[in-house]
């Protein structure tokens, strides 16, 4: 049904498996393009997942080929550029990395539908999507501030863009509202996939004292080395329970797939359209793995009631009063955040320690 | 205190993989023989590592065969410089883009893919001991091997006669060869023992420190054990020191941040590789150039002539 083809390869395999795929009956060809390995059990593999859900549900209406481990940048316009000489008639490229290539390609492929995953710009053929990951980071915080006994939480993160700013800021205002001496530490990697320096940046946290580990990278490293340590940690992207049965109070997973079914639906009847689409817990993009049995009941209900409040739209992660580092009015009492204003988010709010990398 | 102890130990499982595969080239260079392809075979070595000890259950096994791997790597770019005479710099080159794409290959359905971590041995007793315990006496076997070999190749290369004959063959490939030492074979054996080791280095990323596969974890750590060597002026006492002061750069970036330290984070990334570079700009200018003691035939195409 599909062709995995590795990047170094690409040009060749694709030249030859398209020409011949070109004679198959008038099915709707979707081409993914991903930035890591879908083995990474993490971002990408979510998206795989989210392909393999088409396949699926729509059968032999459609055919779906994905390129792995592609690289930022002019690696990536080539892989997109040829996945659209391919015949792809629609073309998921989901790192946000890919964005001004996927927008390059899209001009020169007018006939072409592109979906970028975490971008802002788009245009006639290109939608954008991403989802609301602070949304799962408030209810991961509501557990952290409830089940740390070290009141440090560890925070591994990747590259200061506000993706991650926001979710170091959601998850750390969630553990202040039901813990007041909760304390943060940030440890910037500058990657997103290096196992070794994930887990070396997890084992640092944890002789910092931190009894609880967050991440915003896409390896399971961190969660390996709580496991190994006999600490706490979260799932990034996908359930992780496997690298810590123990260690895993919950994770946020990535559900791409009712989504991307709907999306290529939309295709199939000739009724996709360009939009920007941010989904939350509301929409099921951003779900949970089962909760760790070492929550205690009322931290459970604490949890669930956050994500039914959330999902009703009866609850924003980011409602005033909230203040910026540096003591400046963020947001007034009751004020919630416009979507411009997270999209952008490049400060931390008051009592992050540390300074944002610029 | 406690902290401290934290640290060192931190450090010294970052310094591990780096001994392994300086340990190996320090070795093949002081035969004369120049392999930039140390990141290759270390990376070959984290994927056979891995892929064995998931398939067979056994780490030891793993380990073994991993080594097994970095020797033919090694063996492969001694065919290609000895025998077939080819250019030790671009050959090198060649053997690590080689060995990134074939680890990336046979680790197809793999990545993801997780196995028992490698168990710490506690020392009864000793492992008890406050400060000294934590830091010398409660580590996974690889550790202590780490160690081990370093005095066995200090011993090799110093205390035995087949020693001495290596560092002859990497002082003056053609006297060596002139009073009858077989110069190629012995560049063979080396290479391959820098293989192995650096198939040790990757098996240690993949099977002990985060017992995972992904492609390229070994994420250019082959190449801080290339400045290693220099940085060790091919002694191996010093190559521990190198490794445990490279690997420690990284730890303590790290701990520097959690410790709220207002630093950017990427000058602190920076600073292994910052620390490289001024290492080989001391020992390269003026005094310094009397310690560098490079073997004379490093990296020069041997061809019998007679």
């Amino acid at each position: 049904m599909f062709k995995r083809i590795g990047a170094p390869l690409l040009a060749a395999a694709m030249a030859a498996s398209f020409a011949f795929a070109a004679t198959a009956a008038e099915k709707l060809k979707i081409g993914f393009v991903y930035c890591c390995p879908v083995g990474d059990l993490g971002w990408s593999y979510e998206h795989d997942q989210g392909r393999k859900a088409i396949e699926e549900a729509l059968g032999d209406k459609v055919e779906t080929t994905y390129v792995e481990g592609v690289a930022d940048g002019p690696d990536a316009e080539r892989v997109i550029r040829q996945l659209a000489q391919g015949g792809n008639d629609l073309i998921f490229t989901t790192s946000f990395g890919f964005m001004n290539p996927t927008v390059k390609v899209a001009k020169r492929f007018p006939d072409t539908m592109f979906e970028h995953a975490t971008g802002f710009k788009q245009a006639e053929n290109l939608a954008t999507y991403s989802a609301r990951f602070y949304e799962g980071r408030h209810v991961i915080g509501l557990i952290a501030g409830e089940m740390t006994e070290s009141n440090i939480v560890g925070y591994i993160a990747s590259f200061p863009i506000p993706e991650v700013v926001r979710g170091i800021n959601a998850a750390y205002l969630a553990a202040k509202s039901v813990n007041p001496d909760i304390q943060f530490k940030v440890v910037w990697v500058n990657t997103w996939f290096d196992p070794g320096k994930e887990a070396d940046a997890a084992k640092a946290l944890i002789d910092q004292g931190a009894d609880i580990l967050m991440q915003h990278t896409d390896s399971p490293a961190a969660m390996k080395i709580a496991e190994q340590n006999g600490i706490y940690a979260f799932g990034q992207a996908s359930d992780m329970t496997r690298f810590g049965p123990n260690a895993q109070l919950t994770a946020i997973i990535d559900d791409w797939a009712p989504y991307y079914i709907e999306r290529v639906k939309a295709a199939l009847d000739g009724a996709w359209e360009a939009k920007d689409t941010w989904g939350g817990i509301g929409s099921g993009m951003v779900a949970f793995a089962p909760y760790n049995d070492a929550m205690p009941g009322d931290v459970k209900a604490l949890a669930d009631k956050a994500r039914a409040e959330i999902a009703a739209g009866e609850r924003h992660p980011f409602t005033g009063p909230i203040r910026r580092q540096d003591g400046s009015v963020w947001l007034a009492e009751g004020e919630t955040a416009s979507d411009a204003d997270l999209l952008g988010m490049n400060f931390y709010v008051e009592g992050l320690e540390g300074s944002l990398p610029k | 205190m406690e902290l401290a102890v934290d640290i060192l130990v931190g450090m010294m499982l970052a310094a591990t993989p780096l001994l392994f595969a300086a340990l190996g080239e320090l070795v093949a260079e002081r035969a004369g023989v120049l392999n930039l392809g140390v990141e290759g075979m270390m990376v070959v070595g984290a994927v056979t590592g891995f892929i064995v000890t998931a398939e067979s259950g056994s780490h030891f096994a793993g380990i073994a065969l991993a080594a097994f791997a970095g020797t033919l790597m090694g063996l492969l770019f001694g065919l290609m410089t000895q025998i077939l005479l080819a250019n030790q710099v671009a050959t090198g080159l060649a053997l690590t883009i080689f060995g990134l794409g074939l680890s990336a290959l046979m680790g197809q359905g793999y990545s993801g893919l997780s196995v028992p971590p490698l168990e710490a041995i506690r020392l009864p007793v000793l492992s008890e001991l406050p400060v000294l315990g934590p830091l010398l006496f409660h580590h996974e076997p690889m550790f202590y091997l780490s160690i081990l070999l370093t005095a066995l190749v200090a011993w090799f290369l110093y205390a035995t006669r087949a020693g001495m004959i290596l560092r002859a063959v990497g002082e003056n490939h053609h006297a060596a060869h002139a009073i009858g030492f077989p110069v190629v074979r012995v560049r063979l054996a080396a290479v391959a023992f820098g293989g192995a080791m650096a198939g040790l280095g990757g098996a240690y990323l993949s099977v002990a420190r985060t017992p995972l596969w992904s492609e390229d974890m070994t994420a250019g750590r082959g190449w801080i054990a290339l400045a290693i060597v220099v940085f060790a002026s091919w002694r191996p006492g010093r190559a521990l020191l190198g490794a445990y002061l490279f690997g420690g750069v990284t730890i303590v970036q790290l701990h520097v941040q959690g410790a709220g330290v207002d630093i950017a984070s990427q000058y602190l990334s920076m600073l292994p590789y910052l620390a490289t570079i001024v290492v080989l700009v001391l020992i390269s200018g003026g005094r310094g150039a009397a310690v560098l003691r490079a073997p004379g035939s490093l990296g020069r195409t041997f061809y019998a002539s007679s």
